[in-house]
């Protein structure tokens, strides 16, 4: 155990022996309870880097329901901890100032977004996806044969999205008969 | 004499540490920088936006308050074209006929591309840490060297007094910032973030004495390999600054990389000066040492 | 080759680093100096777009000197197999294969096949159009084969007519000169790298080839990897520890969403989309598109499970499980046929999910014209990109050529989830599954993609509940029902997985593929991920340390199918079953158990089939498949050296140019692959190639690409600022004879040009990029990193702007990674004097339309 309590004011630390103030002596009382982040975090999650595919560990430390950090997790046996530039960014990603948390709306010929609450905006694009489908039915070919399908909507995503994300786009648009489901794979 | 030999590790009793420190091996840096990502994210160093410098992949530009690791990075024409001088477009310009002489690929001629990631030395003897009159600068029970930020005042003598160019005033706040060494995480037992992060174990936290031992070893394997001009750089305590806490395996000179061949601690020659100094100031100004610092404690 | 790894994937980079450590050579093929380069024993460069004549020369090294693994290659391949008569190589046919059809710029594939099989291929077609890649995707099914056996083969290898024989002849002339002076190398470089390869591989030694989209994007990039498919083959490196061909993909989960697609012409686990005339129903479905042997023989099973899964208790053996729900696919409804589509007026509507083809796309202004043509656009993503934004501010408002009045597309907005704000799975690129854990909720309207598409189906399927109309049946009959958690009423992503994974009509879950039926009893979203919920866990949330697991660490996360880690693996076995030294032992058959075993992966392999197995003739599925044939989706059960079928551009990879080059073709008198999809039109003109008038108008190689600090289009770093700082302008490379030349000076900007746009860049000059000497001219490389765009920390002009639309016909992926551009010094006009800038080139070059 210390012979000396964790904080003793510097005076004292400087008689006890580091007479040069250099080391002990000068420690400040911010730097003698310094703990770090990751350890005062209410919980960790384990999760995977969002940048490539190399599918990088990552533990993901959250303070009062907010990420306060996002480091390489070492029982991965593909990244074993390490990160790149980008992947040691995600904290800043998800934190990012840059990040735009509410729907924008622009109607045609607008030269300024507008607000628009989520619900209704989910509602209006709906609205055009039942319309456009309808607009752009192909039932069948010239011979007859089944189409059942539109070409009228085109849906590019997915490099970036979730297995599970990408089967429910995958299984509602083919239900929907909207075929061109495509996404950065073919860029 | 030496002023501050016993301060560390005596001074922190059964707290003190084994000396903590980093082996970078830029052998095997590949330039990605997740070291200097990952060293502002965890210390929030705020960004420092410089432009397209045009020196190769570096548009950090160097260590300073806002940059605690820094990679460099050095293209070299292969064979070394050492008297010629000149920018790369002067060079061509001369041999250049463009049609006739035009080097290429097949005349055998190649590059050879450095990178090496930058950091604070952690002198053995720091000089900024030796002029600082604030008590900001310390040594830690790791035996790093540690600005705090709730004591420094911005007054900058550390600035000067160091020789590797690293300590530095932020021009919003003030305050001189550096490399701590993740001092934080040292304390929970984690390494610091470079380290933690840097996909091919370039950069290697650990014991100093450890770290030295599989330095060695490491160098001696590249010489082996026929890597004549690899060397170890502030790895052993025969320097200016008596060795140091973050040392280098570079694969040429260390000016190439942009390091002081010679670094000594600037105020070596000042130490029995200052021991009489300290001395006196400690009888006279224990009272007023202990104002300023309490009162910022 | 045709990867950047240290760059792109640095810390997959780390067991390179290892592995160069512990003895391995590690070979940098790439026309720049990258910082993979830097870290390599020898860097080959290359001129962009001569991969083929590259990997040609040390095929034809290995060929010619016999260096190729005799007993793999005559039992895991189709080398010993004889082929029919009528086919016609590149060489006899002036660069063309046999079946050409200039009339519609086609193959007919019926002489490719087999020597004894039918005329037709992948389930009677005659002819592999572009129309339907869904039929190339997993093209492997090809023919019908009696009892998994070729008809006619010579296990001596020496028939004129056997694989390895047509082979010899094809790569013939793919000599160390030949190729040296195509690629731009020395002729001792293919020989380096041929000796390098084939000295390390064998009985005792592997050696691995990785790449990534510098290979693909190419008017000829399923061929690139095709030649390296050749070249492992033929050294024995498939399916063993060490080996392999490995496909380095750049997003979180590119592989996942290829396997479980958002793509158009492939269900879950490369099913095709079925076509109109020939699918007519499921059994015509199943006939045309599953051969009778090999894993895909149980393709009925697998769909019939898929419609059980989307349309549950609806789908019933009367109605052909809804086999009519799906839609048809008789066309090329790729993301750039779409975009053309969507300039001509086609399309209404696009969801814009995650991406960004206004800066990501090759032609970036002709993407955003066809975006000014739509009704509406959904942009979901971490903040407005210049996709969301392309009404208001883009390069064409600057030049004045647009107006956000003038622009009648209406625009929506939504915040999207960052990985952290959800559970979920990312597939790695080596079809690893991993699952990600939610830490927090997403802020403000932010949502993940599950809870939106979900809420949208909803809202769709309540409008459309009391239609009577049948288009709206498969919607309103899909299984849509799960257990919603959180503060946002989220389907549970871990029952998605399960619903993916698959269970019987009792609810207990699969084990693997193998239990599939096609009798309706069974139900999975996704065959080859069937057994990722076995036993009711989650097995992609498996995180057991590596450090307490030997180095293939099974039990973290799971890779499909069935868990394997290295696919085929049953290669890594000789034909007896024993490993073929001590050294590469990975997969063995175990005689006392009577199964195969191996060091902790499974075999990807039927587990008791004996290595002595001889299929009865009757047999079906892969029953019928052999004890010594590894290549278990293919209907041989061989690693096929030649492609009797799936692709349409040939059998064999041949060199072709790339859509706009400095070069004529050396090889052949066919400049370009000739079923490349090129869209000639006034917003994308093609440059004319070597000895076509105005070639010399743009006579250098542009490349694109990009750099460890950046991610991609920019979206997801440029906005960053720990990033955005690191690579904080568009900058283009240059060699010193380059800027000589064209007096451009390093740090300060160049223009660059195409027929297509001009952007500026600082000037890099750098010897990393040096100039080559091609067919005795010298020829000089603009490098364009094409991170950057009008939004973020740091901006800047795209150089995606200055590239064409040509496609390979196979994926239809353009060529990115070649072109041609002019480069000037000095910053590029502003306003209408950029657009005049072009078109005085245009006029030039004679490509004004």
């Amino acid at each position: 155990m210390d012979r000396l309590p964790r904080y003793v004011p510097p005076i004292l630390r400087q008689l006890a022996g580091d007479r040069l103030g250099l080391a002990r002596a000068a420690q400040s009382r911010r730097s003698a309870e310094l703990v770090a982040r990751t350890r005062t975090a209410d919980r960790v999650v384990r999760s995977i880097c969002p940048y490539c595919a190399v599918g990088c560990g990552q533990k993901v430390y959250v303070k009062d329901e907010k990420v306060v950090q996002i480091e390489g997790d070492p029982d991965s046996p593909i990244s074993r901890g390490r990160l790149c530039p980008k992947g040691s960014a995600s904290e800043a990603l998800v934190n990012n100032p840059m990040r735009e948390t509410t729907v924008r709306y622009r109607p045609p010929r607008a030269t300024e977004w507008q607000d628009l609450s989520l619900q209704a905006a989910t509602e209006m694009i709906a609205e055009r996806i039942i319309r456009t489908r309808a607009e752009t039915w192909e039932e069948t070919t010239e011979d007859g044969e089944p189409l059942k399908r539109t070409l009228g909507i085109h849906f590019l995503g997915g490099a970036t999205l979730d297995n599970e994300e990408n089967y429910l786009i995958k299984k509602f648009f083919t239900a929907m008969g909207a075929v061109s489901v495509e996404n950065q794979a073919r860029i | 004499m030496k002023l501050e030999v016993h301060t560390w590790p005596a001074t922190y009793g059964e707290q003190a540490q084994p000396r903590m420190g980093f082996f970078t091996d830029t052998s095997i840096c590949i330039g990605c920088k997740a070291c200097e990502v990952a060293c502002k994210e965890w210390n929030h160093v705020p960004m420092q936006l410089q432009g397209f410098t045009g020196n190769s992949y570096d548009n950090s530009v160097d260590l300073g308050a806002d940059r605690w690791r820094h990679v460099a990075f050095v293209e070299q024409r292969l064979p070394a074209d050492a008297t010629d001088g000149g920018s790369l477009v002067q060079i061509a310009e001369r041999g250049a006929a463009i049609d006739a002489g035009v080097q290429t690929y097949q005349e055998g001629d190649g590059v050879r591309w450095l990178m090496a990631s930058d950091v604070c030395k952690h002198c053995t003897d720091a000089a900024c840490l030796e002029v600082c009159p604030t008590g900001s600068l310390f040594r830690t029970e790791f035996g790093t060297v540690v600005v705090q930020e709730d004591v420094c005042n911005g007054c900058g003598y550390c600035v000067p007094a160091c020789p590797f160019g690293v300590l530095d005033k932020r021009e919003d706040d003030g305050r001189v910032w550096k490399c701590t060494l993740c001092y934080d995480r040292l304390r929970d037992d984690q390494e610091p973030a470079c380290a933690q992060a840097c996909p091919t174990n370039s950069i290697q936290f650990g014991e100093l004495d450890e770290l030295r031992e599989r330095a060695d070893r490491r160098l001696a394997r590249l010489r082996d390999a026929g890597q004549d001009q690899a060397r170890l750089y502030l790895a052993d305590e025969d320097n200016g600054i008596h060795g140091a806490g973050a040392f280098f395996l570079l694969l040429d000179e260390p000016e190439v990389y942009g390091l002081p061949p010679d670094p000594v601690d600037t105020v070596r020659d000042l130490g029995s000066i200052w021991a009489a100094a300290g001395a006196a100031a400690l009888a006279l100004g224990a009272g007023l040492a202990a104002a300023v610092l309490g009162g910022r404690g | 080759m045709g990867s950047n790894m240290a760059e792109q994937h640095p810390v997959g980079f780390q067991w390179v680093i290892e592995a160069k450590e512990r003895g391995a050579k590690v070979i940098h093929v790439d026309p720049r100096f990258t910082r993979t380069s830097a870290m390599a024993d020898r860097h080959v460069s290359i001129r962009a777009g001569t991969d083929i004549a590259f990997l040609g020369g040390v095929i034809n090294y290995v060929l010619a000197h016999r260096r190729w693994f005799t007993d793999y290659v005559r039992h895991y391949t189709n080398g010993p197999v004889i082929l029919k008569p009528e086919f016609r190589d590149t060489e006899d046919e002036a660069g063309f294969f046999s079946g050409w059809n200039p009339d519609d710029g086609l193959y007919g594939i019926d002489t490719w096949g087999y020597d004894g099989t039918g005329g037709e291929t992948a389930g009677g077609k005659t002819e592999q159009t572009a129309d339907v890649s869904g039929d190339q995707s997993q093209g492997a099914h090809g023919m019908d084969l009696e009892g998994g056996e070729p008809p006619h083969y010579d296990d001596t290898m020496e028939h004129e007519r056997c694989v390895l024989q047509v082979l010899t002849r094809h790569f013939a002339r793919y000599t160390p000169e030949a190729v040296a002076d195509i690629c731009g190398c020395a002729p001792e470089d293919v020989v380096a790298v041929a000796e390098a390869m084939a000295e390390n591989s064998g009985r005792e030694r592997t050696s691995a080839v990785v790449y990534a989209v510098g290979w693909t994007q190419h008017t000829v990039g399923v061929q690139n990897i095709r030649a390296a498919s050749i070249l492992q083959l033929l050294l024995g490196n498939i399916g063993r520890p060490g080996g392999g061909i490995l496909a380095l993909r750049g997003h979180a989960n590119i592989q996942g969403s290829t396997d479980i697609p958002t793509l158009y012409d492939i269900l879950p686990g490369y099913i095709p989309m079925p076509h109109p005339q020939r699918n007519p129903t499921l059994d015509t479905f199943v006939a045309e598109n599953g051969p009778a042997t090999g894993a895909w023989g149980n393709l009925r099973s697998y769909m019939v499970s898929l419609l059980k899964a989307w349309w549950g208790e609806a789908a019933t053996e009367d109605n052909d499980y809804c086999f009519g729900h799906l839609p048809r696919v008789d066309g090329d409804h790729s993301h750039y046929a779409m975009m053309l589509r969507m300039l001509d007026g086609g399309v209404q509507g696009m969801l814009c999910v995650g991406q960004n083809p206004a800066v990501g796309s090759a032609n970036s202004g002709l993407m955003r014209a066809a975006l000014a043509k739509l009704d509406w656009l959904v942009v979901r993503d971490f903040q407005p990109t210049e996709t969301a934004l392309f009404w208001r501010d883009s390069p064409d408002h600057e030049d004045g050529t647009v107006t956000a009045q003038g622009i009648d597309t209406e625009v929506f907005f939504l915040p999207a989830a960052t990985h952290v704000e959800k559970d979920g799975s990312f597939t790695n690129t080596q079809r690893l599954l991993q699952w990600r854990e939610k830490a927090c909720e997403p802020p403000g309207d932010a949502r993940s993609e599950t809870q939106w598409i979900w809420h949208l189906g909803c809202i769709i399927r309540e409008k459309l509940a009391d239609s009577e109309d049948p288009r709206d049946r498969p919607i309103r009959e899909l299984t849509w029902a799960y257990p919603l958690e959180g503060r946002d009423a989220e389907p549970d992503p871990d029952a998605v997985l399960a619903e993916i994974s698959g269970c019987r009509a009792d609810g207990t879950y699969l084990d693997s593929y193998d239990d599939l039926q096609d009798d309706g009893s069974t139900s999975c979203g996704s065959w080859i991920h069937c057994g990722v919920y076995k036993d009711g866990v989650n097995q992609s949330a498996r995180k057991k340390p590596g450090t307490e697991q030997n180095w293939i660490a099974r039990e973290w996360g799971w890779a499909w199918p069935k868990d394997t880690r290295i696919i085929y693996n049953r290669a890594s076995a000789d034909p007896d079953g024993r490993p073929w030294s001590e050294r590469k032992r990975y997969v063995w058959w175990d005689e006392t158990s009577g199964s195969w075993t191996s060091l902790g992966d499974g075999p990807d392999f039927p587990p008791t089939k004996a290595p002595d197995y001889d299929p009865p003739r009757d047999a079906r599925g892969l029953a019928a498949i052999a004890g010594d044939k590894p290549f278990i989706l293919h209907p041989d059960g061989r690693g096929w050296l030649y492609s009797p079928t799936g692709l349409t551009d040939g059998p064999l990879p041949a060199h072709y140019e790339p859509q706009e080059s400095p070069f004529v073709n050396a090889l052949y008198g066919q400049q370009q692959s000739p079923t490349r999809q090129t869209y000639p039109r006034d917003k994308n003109p093609y440059h004319p190639s070597d000895g076509v008038a105005g070639a010399d108008v743009f006579p250098f190689v542009l490349s694109t690409y990009r750099l460890t600090e950046h991610h991609t289009a920019g979206s997801m770093s440029r906005t960053v600022s720990y990033l955005a700082e690191l690579q904080p302008e568009f900058f283009c490379e240059v060699s010193p004879q380059l800027a000589a030349e064209r007096g451009l000076r390093h740090g300060e900007w160049a223009t660059i040009v195409s027929a297509r746009n001009a952007v500026e860049a600082r000037v890099m000059v750098t010897d990393r990029i040096k100039p080559l000497r091609v067919q005795g001219r010298v020829m000089h490389l603009v490098g364009a990193p094409y991170h950057w765009g009008g939004v973020g920390i740091v901006t800047g002009d795209s150089a995606n702007e200055l590239l064409p639309l040509s496609l390979d016909s196979n994926v239809h992926i353009s060529e990115y990674k070649v072109s041609t551009c002019d480069i000037q010094a000095g910053r590029r006009p502003r306003g209408p004097a950029r657009v005049a800038l072009v078109d005085s080139y245009r006029r030039r070059a004679g490509v004004r339309e």
